[in-house]
C-alpha cells in the first residue's frame, strides 16, 4: 500500500494524495502536486521525498515555515500518523505498511538493483559494559583468612529500559564477606558474576525468567547447595547462589 | 603457532521464532582459518539452495586453492595478496553457480544469497562480503562493525539522507543492493585487516543485528568471551527472545595466539620440520 497525505482544514478532509512520486511538492502555485491556494502558503512551500516505503518532509525555505507534530520543522523523516501543519491546513501522513517488527513476510530480504559504490568501513561505536566483579582470594590456606573475600559490586550499571518487559526486576544480595548486605539490581539482559580466570557465571534475564549459566572456571556455581552443571538453570525467588566462595541471595524486587 | 592452534571457532544457526525453515548456511574450517556465512533468499526452498551452494562452493574451492598456493603470496593478475584474490574469485565462482542453477531450474528463478567470509592467515584476516551479512570485531573494549552493508539503508546513511538513529525507524530494511547469484557477475567487497591476539570476530546474518542492538551484542561478547559457545547461544537466545523474526546465524572466532607465517629460511625450515 502506498503512503498518503490527507489534507484537511478545521477537521474537514479536503483531499487525499497518494505518495506515488519520488518528489511531491506542496505550495500555493497550481503546478504543485498539492496546491493550497492560501496566502499563508508560500508558492513553493515544501516537498515530500519518497524512497520506496519511507518518506521525508522538507520545508523549502517558506516564509511562514512548517510545523510537524507541533514543532517548527525544516526536515523530518515521516512516521505513520505524523501531522504537518502549513498555515491553517493540516496534512496527515498515513503509512500503514506493516513495520519490520510486525510482519514476517515483509522483512524477507529483497535485492535492489542499483549502481554500487565501494566504500570503506568506518569506525563503529564504542561500547563498554558493567561487569560485576566478585573477586575472591584463593591463595590462603587457612579457613579463617585475614583477607576476607573482596566483593566488588561495580558502580551501579546504567539501568537500561528492559526489552524483556514482562520479567520483573530481580536483585542479588551478598550474604557474606565484607560486602555483606550489598545489593545489585539485575536491570540488564546479561550480568556476569565472579572473577575472570577463576570462576564466572552469567545471569540472563529472559521473557520467562532469570537463568544462571556457568561461563568459565573449574567449578560450577551452586544454587541452594547443588551444582548447576553446564546447563542454564532457572532461578526461583530466594534461591541462594554460591560462586567463588561468595554467597548471594536472588530475589524478585517487590 | 599454526592458524588452527591460534583460533577457536564456534558456529550456531537457528530458524528463529517465526520462519518454518532456515535459509542461512554456515561453515568453518579451522585448519585453513576459513569461515563462511550466507543468508539465502528466494521462494520455497530456493533461499536454502542458494546459501547452501554459496557455502559449499566457497569452502571447497578455497580449501582446494590453499593447497596449491600461499595466501600471503602476490597474485600476479590482480596485484593483491592471494588470500584476498582467493576469496574474491571464489565468491564470483559461487555467484556463477547459483546464477546458472537459477537459470536452468524454474523453481530456483531469482534466488540469491548474501555472503560474508573471512580467511585468517599471517596474523591478518581477509574479509569478503556481499549484501547485509556482517562481520563485527571486539578488540579490548571496542566493539564495532567492520563490514558495511550493501543495502539501501546504508547508502542512505552514507549520503546523509537519514541518520543512524532514525534508520532504525525505516521501513526500507532488508533491501540489499548487491547479492550473490542474481546476475552473471558480482563484485564482492574485500578488505584485509591486521589481527591482534585477544580479538573476537563475529560473523552474523541480519537475523541477529535486526533483533539485538549492537550495544547488547558487544556487551554479550565482552562478558562471555571466556566461553565462546555460550556466547553464541546467548546471542541467538536474545534474538529469539526479542521476537526472532528471521533466521539467525553466528560464527565466533577468537584469536588465542599469533599465527604469523614463518619468514626467513630458518623459520621456514623449522616450520617445515614441525609439519
Amino acid at each position: 500500500m502506498t503512503a498518503k497525505l490527507i489534507l484537511s482544514m478545521d477537521g474537514v478532509v479536503i483531499k487525499e494524495y497518494p505518495l506515488t512520486k519520488e518528489r511531491t511538492t506542496i505550495g500555493r502555485k497550481p503546478h504543485n502536486d498539492i496546491a493550497i491556494d492560501n496566502l499563508a502558503v508560500s508558492s513553493e512551500h515544501a516537498a515530500v521525498i519518497t524512497i520506496l516505503n519511507d518518506s521525508f518532509f522538507e520545508d523549502l525555505g517558506s516564509t511562514n515555515g512548517s510545523v510537524v507534530n507541533g514543532a517548527p520543522t525544516q526536515k523530518h523523516f515521516l512516521q505513520n500518523s505524523d501531522v504537518i501543519e502549513i498555515g491553517k491546513y493540516k496534512l496527515k501522513y498515513l503509512n500503514d505498511q506493516p513495520t519490520q517488527t510486525s510482519s514476517a513476510d515483509f522483512e524477507k530480504t529483497m535485492v535492489l538493483r542499483a549502481p554500487v559504490k565501494q566504500t570503506k568501513p568506518e569506525d563503529g561505536l564504542n561500547q563498554t559494559q558493567g561487569n560485576v566483579g566478585v573477586a575472591a582470594k584463593h591463595e590462603s590456606t587457612t579457613q579463617f583468612n585475614t583477607t576476607a573475600p573482596k566483593v566488588d559490586v561495580a558502580p551501579a550499571p546504567v539501568a537500561a529500559p528492559a526489552p524483556a518487559g514482562q520479567t520483573p526486576v530481580a536483585i542479588i544480595q551478598i550474604l557474606n564477606g565484607p560486602n555483606l548486605g550489598r545489593e545489585l539490581e539485575l536491570s540488564k539482559n546479561l550480568t556476569t558474576l565472579g572473577k575472570p580466570g577463576v570462576q564466572v557465571a552469567v545471569l540472563a534475564r529472559r521473557p520467562h525468567g532469570y537463568f544462571i549459566t556457568h561461563v568459565e572456571g573449574a567449578s560450577f556455581p551452586l544454587v541452594n547447595g547443588a551444582s548447576v552443571g553446564e546447563q542454564p538453570h532457572q532461578l526461583k525467588d530466594h534461591d541462594i547462589i554460591e560462586l567463588a566462595g561468595v554467597k548471594m541471595e536472588f530475589y524478585f524486587k517487590t | 603457532m599454526k592458524v588452527n592452534e591460534a583460533l577457536e571457532i564456534v558456529s550456531q544457526t537457528n530458524p528463529g521464532m517465526v520462519r518454518s525453515h532456515n535459509e542461512d548456511s554456515v561453515t568453518f574450517d579451522v585448519t585453513h582459518g576459513l569461515v563462511v556465512l550466507a543468508d539465502g533468499m528466494g521462494g520455497y526452498n530456493a533461499g536454502e539452495v542458494a546459501s547452501g551452494i554459496a557455502v559449499s562452493v566457497l569452502a571447497s574451492e578455497v580449501r582446494h586453492r590453499l593447497e596449491q598456493i600461499d595466501p600471503e603470496q602476490k597474485d600476479e593478475e590482480s596485484g593483491d595478496e592471494m588470500g584476498v584474490a582467493v576469496l574474491r574469485d571464489n565468491v564470483k565462482k559461487a555467484n556463477l553457480s547459483i546464477f546458472n542453477a537459477a537459470q536452468s531450474q524454474p523453481q530456483y528463478a531469482g534466488m540469491g544469497t548474501t555472503i560474508v567470509t573471512g580467511l585468517f592467515y599471517d596474523n591478518r584476516i581477509a574479509v569478503a562480503h556481499v549484501g547485509d551479512s556482517r562481520m563485527y570485531r571486539l578488540r579490548g573494549e571496542v566493539f564495532e562493525t567492520i563490514t558495511r552493508d550493501h543495502s539501501l539503508l546504508q547508502e542512505q546513511i552514507d549520503s546523509g539522507i537519514i541518520s543512524k538513529e532514525l534508520a532504525k525507524l525505516s521501513k526500507n530494511k532488508n533491501l540489499v543492493t548487491r547479492a550473490v547469484g542474481i546476475e552473471a557477475d558480482v563484485v564482492p567487497e574485500v578488505h584485509l585487516y591486521d589481527v591482534e591476539v585477544g580479538d573476537i570476530y563475529l560473523f552474523c546474518s541480519d537475523g541477529l543485528n535486526d533483533m539485538v542492538e549492537d550495544e547488547d551484542i558487544g556487551a554479550t561478547l565482552q562478558m562471555l568471551q571466556g566461553n565462546l559457545s555460550l556466547a553464541a547461544t546467548q546471542l541467538i537466545e536474545q534474538a529469539n527472545d526479542n521476537g526472532g523474526r528471521d533466521n539467525v546465524s553466528v560464527i565466533l572466532v577468537k584469536v588465542k595466539g599469533s599465527y604469523a607465517t614463518p619468514r626467513g629460511w630458518w623459520a621456514k625450515l623449522k616450520s617445515w620440520f614441525k609439519n
